[in-house]
């Protein structure tokens, strides 16, 4: 008869303690991901359950797999996460409007069906007997084995995967690139020139210029000593933060001609 | 402690990941539960390595973790893209097909 069953052995003491320290914790921290409202703190929860699949990765023999989850899971990846979180705006919460009707119970309900079925399949595949471990492959250290079957086995699966990640990088500069219609100098300087009015061609003019004071929330005078508006920021205007500038208006001074 | 509890963890956290991927609404926490099955997957793959006393499972989560990583990079870009064209990062809003 055909032994399809997996041969489980177990482990010594301390792995034991801290598989059931770091497990539940685990698990506790993935469902409180789907509880929270925010993304924020689910992102956080998943860096934390990430982190203890890096322990557990350690705990079993697989010590570049624990520095690598540790280095591109918690470091890049969940970065990238937070990162697009800011960009995307933190406070985009879920909405809880239903637009399938039933369709979370229905969805909790089939996933926990999934689960149990997985969970049992495993219950009854697995048997009693002493695992390998990988005491005996490990002999040159974890991170040379790993390297050796990398680049003799599976070194076409390793360039192709190169080929996989250089083109990621070109899909996503290419999602995230955007056209912005930026008028060209040339144009704004036509734009500026056939506008209604030719008084501000040459650019709005300087507060302060000409004027008795020389700050920004003086007027500028203009040369028949009258104050010009338009040297002021709007913003200042908005406030209401310009000093009245009648105090500084130019007396005008009769010209005579000779 | 048996070893076959590190499968039963990855089983579940792969269903936890599942539940994520259908009941949550904003396309970020969907993707993180896509991470978090990933995740699982990997677990088991270096149990069963160290059950078999092989490092072929070390190596396939090796390449999953790539592949993991080239998926992120891609689908955060989607999501840049919809959010920008939509205002939304929900996955209810992207129902331009339906009608």
């Amino acid at each position: 008869m055909l032994n399809m069953s997996l041969h489980v052995g177990s482990t010594h003491t301390p792995e034991a303690v801290l598989f059931w320290a770091m497990a539940p914790l685990a698990v506790l921290a993935a469902v409180g991901m789907l509880l929270v409202k925010k993304a924020v703190h689910s992102a956080l929860l998943l860096a934390w359950v990430m982190i203890t699949l890096a322990i557990f990765y350690i705990a079993q023999d697989a010590l570049f797999l624990g520095i690598v989850q540790v280095v591109v899971y918690t470091g890049a990846v969940m970065m990238l996460f937070l990162f697009i979180l800011m960009l995307v705006g933190v406070d985009s919460s879920d909405s809880l409007v239903e637009n399938i009707k039933g369709q979370r119970p229905a969805a909790i309900l089939a996933a926990l069906g999934f689960g149990g079925l997985l969970t049992s399949l495993i219950g009854r595949a697995v048997t009693h007997t002493d695992a390998v471990g990988l005491s005996l492959v490990n002999t040159n250290g974890n991170v040379q084995t790993i390297a050796q079957s990398l680049f003799t086995q599976y070194v076409w699966a390793f360039e192709v995967i190169s080929a996989l990640l250089i083109t990621a990088a070109l899909g996503a500069m290419v999602l995230a690139h955007s056209e912005r219609k930026h008028a060209s100098q040339r144009q704004l300087s036509v734009d500026r020139f056939r506008q209604a009015s030719l008084g501000a061609t040459a650019g709005l003019p300087a507060s302060g210029v000409y004027a008795r004071h020389n700050a920004v929330d003086v007027p500028a005078l203009l040369p028949d000593g009258t104050p010009a508006l338009t040297s002021i920021s709007p913003t200042l205007e908005a406030r209401g933060d310009i000093i009245a500038s009648e105090p500084f208006t130019l007396a005008a001074t009769e010209e005579e001609e000779d | 402690m048996d070893i076959s509890n590190y499968i039963y963890l990855s089983a579940i956290l792969f269903t936890i990941g599942a539940i994520g991927v259908v009941v949550r609404r904003n396309a970020i926490v969907v993707f993180m539960c896509v991470e978090l099955m990933l995740n699982a997957a990997n677990l088991a793959f270096v149990t069963f390595s160290r059950i078999n006393g092989n490092i072929d499972g070390q190596i396939a989560s090796f390449f999953t973790m790539v592949v993991a990583a080239c998926e992120v990079v891609v689908g955060l870009a989607i999501i840049v893209t919809m959010y920008r064209s939509r205002r939304s990062a929900s996955v209810d809003d992207a129902s331009l097909l339906k009608r």
